[in-house]
This record gives structure tokens, C-alpha cells and sequence, in this order.
């Protein structure tokens, strides 16, 4: 009964979603106040409809009812309570509902949010957001409904791939489709802004803190993808270029490049058609990234459906949402377009430099991630497009983007002189040299790559002392930490936030620079009682136990690892063989630390009580997700800066 | 009990046939190094994006062995990967060869970034040249009406 009541209220949801859709964006052609008004009900009668959806199958689940298909795959009675939340979301039909629900959260979000707005504005906006969930409630119901009931029940579930029994995974989903479905805010504002014929630095201002937030989400969205691939699927690394991987990191980039230009429109009126744009790709990238890994056209650790009429409704959907906006774009954008004069040497000059390196870079990912198709569609044969490729692009057009990090900030808008950049860059450039030297020092003659040391130390350190300059520009004519801190306190807020998210840039460079060229992996054959010496840590293995999980036999092995005689850690690694899995899944053992970590994985008994054991030492690479989490809070302080602050204390007193 | 002593067989034969992390033994460090690289550049033909060398299916296993004897037999890289690329195509190679098929993806990002470049200095030479139109009094006064910002400084970076 309670899975049929999850189904209606889908249905009842898509009925909402259809209206919405429909009477406000009419009723703000007709300037019909009741009909635009409908839209700020209708968005949170949809999140009341999913969130009963979602209770629905979560009752399902926690109550083991193996009646529904969906529940009977992806769950059984000996799954822990916490991943059975978690399995809501862990296969197709359940992803889609949260994507759904998301949606809906994000649209209430809007009519809440939006006082200050005039309501035709408000209207459009929710119209579009409305017309994108029916197409998800529509592909839920037709071709993937959660809600599906089996007869004869299964007297037991299939079980949750083991591979998502993890919290970062439990979490990683939900943050993921946040940014995803974030982005369709800016989708709509750009679209509704298309429509109204109005594209003004008022839209840019509106839309702006929208993309910011759904921006910090798919940042810890990648992170913590990027955390749980490195600790759970035990081959120690942290990025693979995987498809599943692309498809997340094409609306990031995008998405960056979209934060960037908006404050350009913002601020100088400049780069209005052009942000539009860039609104449009990061949720058509969105949306791609969702239905690539949920078509199963892609070979990848992720995919887990593969359904060709499922295909074809994304084909579809993505045809009418991508070609739709672009049609719409390119009927109304030339009407719009507009901005002021500027320089070679101009903030906007850099910032369109820096727009179209991402942009580029968006292209090649998506590119690369889709060649293999095209090349198999094409009967040009098969190929595959993997790590090296995408690392040749990246090191080939991102140093320059670090760059110009270092001087846009210092860049003044509409005209500079290069007298004063260099003269006020210089100790960024210095520095950045030593830097860069002292890692040619370091690094071994014989490595293929041996120019990216100091190119990447070189630019961590042109980023750090050229933002640290930019600070001491704003402020050089107060003097003291007091300044600062009021600076801080007042009108800075979106300044600092800025320096805060680029600074995790530096940090993200300095890890990947460093695990990538002094991480070291080893496999080596051990038997209780053996040392091994890595770097100057010493792992002793003392043997392998038999221990039992709630849903799976694990063979745990014992590791002490010493420095100097000094007991560092002690490592527990484990080889799980969940009962419902034939494929014994690894659970890497980590001591993390600041500066580096130890990583040992178990691998197989090799006979003789030996086990086969693959060791680590991986410096700097906290670095890699710290730097994503610096990106994250940069974007999180200046949500605070003042001119939201205002906004909201303007909207409060228009409601009171 | 019983259902541990089952738990633990299943984990024993599986992992059994099942070895990622078997010891090739080279006489020269470098020579495990090339060898390491080598495994990852080289896709895992049966598994879903994985390496050969982080793969435990038992082609990948095949594979590893065989790439190891013929770097023990004295086979240039170049050697061995013609060989794999005879046998199973270029799908085999994460790195793909550089030949007439594949020049769109080499040279497509060139152009593509020269095509970058220039809608870069094309829009700063229109930008150069374009009339310095600030918001006008009329905009300003709207823009300030639309976001009802009381101290309208709009001051930040």
C-alpha cells in the first residue's frame, strides 16, 4: 500500500509540475497577477509530493518490503539501517527520485528566496524548473518508476553493491545531484531572462548566489567522489579520468566559468550573452553527466543501467532541453547583448581569457569522454581515450589558467598599465622562481615529466604571494591586522572569498604536484613478522585474522608501522567478502596525516601463511581534496558578502 | 559458526584465483618501474575502465604475465605494445598512438585552442573599440529600484 502511495504522489507531482510549467509563464505574458502568483504553491506542493515519494520508498526500505523491485535489487535484511538510507539513492530509480526531489527542494527554494523579485521574474523562473521536472517525473514514471512491485516476493534482497557501503558514498550522491540540479536555477533564470528580453546586471546580480551555491555543492560533490574513490577502491588512486568522473567534472568547469563571468556582467554590464551561454552549458552538462552514467552507453565502473528505452527518452529530453534553450538563445541573445570598453590589460580582458580556457577545456573532457563512441559509431574502430590523453590536456592549457590566477585579481577593471602589474608583481614572479628551482633540484633526472615539478611548485607559489599582494593593495592605505579583520567584517566578504577559493587552487596544485611525482607504490610478498622499509617508515606485519561484519567475512591483517623505533600507527587493511558478492572487495588501511599517508592494502594469500601486500606513501595528497574544501569555503564567504546581506534584510522587511 | 566457516570458504576460493598483487621480480629497479608504468597504460579488455594493472580479472592476470615474461625476454616497450595492439587493437591502449584515425584527437584541441585564441583577440580588438556605455542614469536607477539595495556601494572585487 505504502509503495502505491509513493507512485501517486509521483503522478500527483508530475500533475503539479505540469501546471507550473504552464499557468505562471502564460500568466506573465497575459500580466495575470493570480497566475503568476500559483507559482510559489505549485514549487512547494512539488517538494511535498516528492519528499512523500521519497518517505515512501525510504518506509520501503527500512522495512525490508522486498515486494518492490527496486528495494529487492539494491537492499537486504542484513544491510546496516545507515545504508539502507543511503541505497535510496545507490541505483538507477532511486537517483532519479532524489534528482527529482532536489529539484523540487531548489525550486521551494526559489519562491522563498525570491521576495525581492518581480514577479514576473519569479514566474518564468519556476516555469522553467517546472517544465525540467516533468521531464524527470515523466522518465521516472515511463521507464524507471522505484515504485514497481514484484510477484512473487523474494523471500531476500540482492544487496547494496558493496562498493557503495561506505558513508563518503552515502553522502558523495546527494552533494553531487545538489550542484547538478543547482545549476538548473541558473538554467532558468538565464531562460526566463531570454524570454523577458531582459538581461541586465539586476539578472546577473539574481542569479548569481544561486550558481555560487549550487557551485560549492558539486565542488564537495567532486571531493568527496574523488576522497571515496582514493580510500574504497584500494589501487590508491584519487582520479582516473573515468567517464563517471568527466561527467561530474564537465558542469564544474562550466559551472566555474560561469561564476567568473558572472561577475563580470555584475560588475561591468560586459559578457551578457556570453554568460547566458555558459548558464545553459553547465545544466546541459549536468544533465548530460546524469543520464551519461545512467544509460550505460559508457563502459565504466559507474554505469549501472542499460536500457535502450531509457536511452531513447534521454536522447530525447536532452535534444529538447540543449536544443530548445540554444534555439531560444539564439532567437532572443543578439537583442541583449551589450557591455562596455576594455583593454588588453583589463580585469574583463583576463577574465575572458580565463572563460575561454575553461571553456576550452570543458570541450576537450567532453571530447575525450565521447571520441570512443564516436569513433565506434563511425566504424573508425575501437579505441580508448584514457589517463595519458586527458593528463596531456590538462598540463597543456591549465598552467596557463594558474597564471593568469596570479594576475586577475591585481588587474584593474576596464584599463590597466603594465608598469604596474609588473611592478606590483614582481616578488610573485620571484618567488615563483626560487620556487620553481628548488623543485628542479628535487626532482630525479630520469622522470619523463620532470619539467612539472617545477612548473607546478613554480605556480602554487606565483598564486600564494600574488594574492597575498592583492591583499596588501586593498589595503595599502590602512595599515595593521585590525584593518583586515574590519575589511573582513564589513564590505570584503566576496574579496576574501575570492582570495580563500583560489589559495585552494595553489594548495590543490602543490598535492597533485607532489603525490603525483613522489608518491610511491609498492607490492611486496610478506609473512607475519616481516618489516618493510618505505621512506623511512618501517611496516611490520604481524598476520591476518578471520573477522565478521554484520553482512560480510573479512580476513584483516595487522600492520604496525614505526619511525625511528617510535610506533607511528597501526594499520588494520581488510580483503571483505560480502555474502551477497562473489568479488572479494578491498578496504584499505590509512594512516593520514597533514605532510603524507601511509596506505598498505591487502592483497591475496600467496601460500606459505604469505600475503601478497601493496604499501604507499603518498605525500601531500590531502593536499588535492584541502585544496577542493578551500574552493568550497571561498565560495560559502562570499555568499556572506554584504550586498546579499542587504538583499536579504530588504526582503525581510517587504514581508513583514 | 557454520555460516562463518562458509563465509570464510567463499573467501578463500574466490580470492584464490584471484591474485592483483603477484611478485614479478626484476633484476633492475628500473626495469619494475617500466614494468609498473607499462601495466597501467594498458587496459584491463573485459573490466570497466580498469587497468591492467589495478584489475583482478583473469585476463588482466594473463596479460600481467605475459607483458612480465617478455620484458624478461629482453622486448622493447615499443615491441610490446605492438604486439598487444596485434592482438586486441587499439582499444588495448589507454594512450592512444598517435596515427592518421586518431589526428582529430591530437591536433582537434589544437585547433581548438587556436580557434580560442583568436575569438579572445578579436573580442578585446571590437572591446578596444567600442563606446564606453556605462549603465545609463536611467539603468542605474532601475537596477537600484529591482534590488532594493539600501547602501548601494556595490563595493568588492
Amino acid at each position: 500500500m505504502i509503495p502505491e502511495l509513493g507512485h501517486f504522489s509521483l503522478v500527483l507531482a508530475l500533475a503539479l509540475a505540469l501546471i507550473q510549467a504552464t499557468v505562471p509563464l502564460i500568466g506573465s505574458f497575459i500580466q495575470r497577477v493570480p497566475w503568476m502568483r500559483q507559482a510559489r504553491a505549485l514549487a512547494w506542493g512539488q517538494l511535498l509530493f516528492s519528499l512523500i515519494a521519497m518517505g515512501c520508498l525510504l518506509q520501503a526500505f527500512l522495512t525490508d518490503d522486498f515486494s518492490v523491485v527496486y528495494v529487492a535489487t539494491n537492499s537486504n535484511s542484513l544491510l546496516p539501517e545507515i545504508y539502507k538510507v543511503s541505497a535510496l539513492w545507490g541505483a538507477h530509480e532511486g537517483s532519479l527520485l532524489l534528482w527529482a526531489t532536489l529539484l523540487a527542494a531548489w525550486g521551494a527554494a526559489v519562491a522563498t528566496f525570491s521576495r525581492n523579485l518581480p514577479l514576473p521574474v519569479v514566474a518564468r523562473v519556476l516555469s522553467v524548473m517546472g517544465m525540467v521536472g516533468i521531464g524527470f517525473l515523466l522518465f521516472m514514471l515511463l521507464t524507471s518508476n522505484p515504485f514497481e512491485r514484484i510477484f512473487p516476493m523474494p523471500r531476500e534482497g540482492r544487496d547494496l553493491n558493496p562498493l557503495l557501503q561506505d558513508p563518503g558514498l552515502a553522502l558523495h550522491p546527494p552533494m553531487l545531484y545538489m550542484g547538478y540540479v543547482g545549476f538548473s536555477v541558473a538554467f532558468a533564470f538565464a531562460i526566463a531572462a531570454l524570454i523577458g528580453g531582459k538581461l541586465d546586471a539586476a539578472w546577473a546580480r539574481w542569479s548569481r548566489p544561486w550558481t555560487t551555491v549550487a557551485w560549492i555543492f558539486l565542488t564537495l560533490g567532486i571531493v568527496l567522489g574523488s576522497w571515496w574513490a582514493y580510500y574504497e577502491l584500494g589501487w590508491g588512486g584519487w582520479w582516473f579520468w573515468d567517464p563517471v568522473e568527466n561527467a561530474s567534472f564537465m558542469p564544474w568547469l562550466a559551472g566555474t566559468a560561469l561564476v567568473h563571468s558572472l561577475a563580470v556582467t555584475e560588475k561591468r554590464g560586459a559578457f551578457k550573452s556570453w554568460t547566458v551561454l555558459l548558464a545553459l552549458f553547465a545544466f546541459s552538462l549536468s544533465l548530460l553527466g546524469t543520464f551519461l552514467v545512467r544509460s550505460g552507453v559508457l563502459t565504466s565502473v559507474h554505469a549501472f543501467a542499460t536500457d535502450p528505452a531509457r536511452g531513447t527518452f534521454i536522447l530525447v529530453f536532452l535534444c529538447v532541453v540543449i536544443g530548445g534553450s540554444l534555439a531560444l538563445y539564439a532567437w532572443r541573445a543578439p537583442a541583449v547583448s551589450g557591455g562596455g570598453r576594455f583593454e588588453l590589460l583589463s580585469r574583463e580582458s583576463v577574465l575572458l581569457a580565463n572563460n575561454l580556457l575553461l571553456s576550452l577545456f570543458t570541450a576537450l573532457v567532453l571530447f575525450g569522454t565521447l571520441a570512443p563512441l564516436i569513433y565506434e559509431a563511425m566504424g573508425w574502430g575501437k579505441i580508448s581515450v584514457g589517463f595519458p590523453w586527458f593528463n596531456t590536456m590538462f598540463v597543456a592549457t591549465m598552467p596557463f589558467l594558474a597564471f593568469l590566477l596570479g594576475v586577475g585579481p591585481l588587474t584593474r577593471w576596464k584599463q590597466d598599465e603594465g608598469e604596474r602589474l609588473v611592478k606590483l608583481l614582481w616578488p610573485a614572479f620571484l618567488g615563483a622562481s626560487i620556487a620553481a628551482v628548488f623543485g628542479g633540484i628535487f626532482t630525479p633526472l630520469e622522470s619523463e615529466h620532470w619539467f612539472l615539478i617545477p612548473l607546478g611548485l613554480g605556480l602554487a607559489v606565483w598564486i600564494l604571494i600574488a594574492h597575498m599582494l592583492a591583499i596588501w593593495d586593498r589595503l595599502k592605505h590602512k595599515s595593521g591586522l585590525g584593518a583586515l579583520f574590519r575589511d573582513f567584517a564589513g564590505g570584503g566578504r566576496s574579496f576574501y572569498g575570492m582570495v580563500i577559493a583560489h589559495l585552494g587552487v595553489a594548495v590543490f596544485i602543490v598535492g597533485v604536484t607532489l603525490v603525483s611525482h613522489f608518491g610511491i607504490e609498492r607490492d611486496v610478498r610478506m609473512s607475519p613478522g616481516d618489516v618493510q622499509e618505505e621512506s623511512g617508515y618501517q611496516f611490520h606485519f604481524l598476520g591476518v585474522e578471520n573477522h565478521r561484519g554484520p553482512n560480510y567475512m573479512a580476513a584483516r591483517g595487522h600492520f604496525q608501522v614505526t619511525r625511528d623505533g617510535e610506533l607511528v600507527a597501526e594499520l588494520w587493511p581488510e580483503k571483505r567478502s560480502y555474502f551477497t558478492s562473489a568479488k572479494p572487495m578491498t578496504e584499505a588501511a590509512i594512516d593520514w596525516g597533514f605532510l603524507r599517508d601511509l596506505y598498505v592494502s591487502l592483497g591475496e594469500p600467496v601460500g606459505d601463511g604469505d600475503w601478497a601486500v601493496r604499501l604507499y606513501y603518498k605525500p601531500f595528497v590531502r593536499w588535492i581534496w584541502l585544496g577542493g574544501l578551500l574552493m568550497a569555503l571561498g565560495g560559502l564567504i562570499t555568499l556572506t558578502d554584504r550586498r546579499y546581506r542587504v538583499l536579504a534584510k530588504s526582503a525581510g522587511k517587504r514581508t513583514t | 559458526m557454520r555460516l562463518y566457516l562458509l563465509g570464510l570458504l567463499a573467501l578463500f576460493s574466490s580470492v584464490t584465483a584471484a591474485y592483483t598483487l603477484e611478485q614479478f621480480q626484476f633484476d633492475d629497479p628500473k626495469q619494475t618501474l617500466q614494468f609498473q608504468k607499462l601495466i597501467e597504460e594498458l587496459r584491463c579488455l573485459v573490466c570497466q575502465n580498469e587497468s591492467l594493472a589495478s584489475s583482478q580479472a583473469d585476463l588482466a592476470q594473463d596479460l600481467r604475465a605475459e607483458v612480465y615474461e617478455m620484458m624478461q625476454s629482453g622486448k622493447s616497450r615499443e615491441e610490446i605494445v605492438d604486439f598487444l595492439v596485434a592482438r586486441y587493437g587499439d582499444f588495448v591502449l589507454y594512450d592512444p598512438p598517435l596515427k592518421p584515425a586518431t589526428y582529430p584527437l591530437w591536433f582537434g584541441p589544437l585547433l581548438l585552442g587556436i580557434l580560442g585564441l583568436l575569438i579572445w583577440v578579436r573580442v578585446i580588438r571590437s572591446k578596444k573599440r567600442a563606446a564606453d556605455r556605462e549603465l545609463s542614469e536611467a539603468e542605474r536607477q532601475r537596477l537600484q529600484e529591482l534590488l532594493q539595495d539600501a547602501d548601494g556601494d556595490g563595493k568588492q572585487a
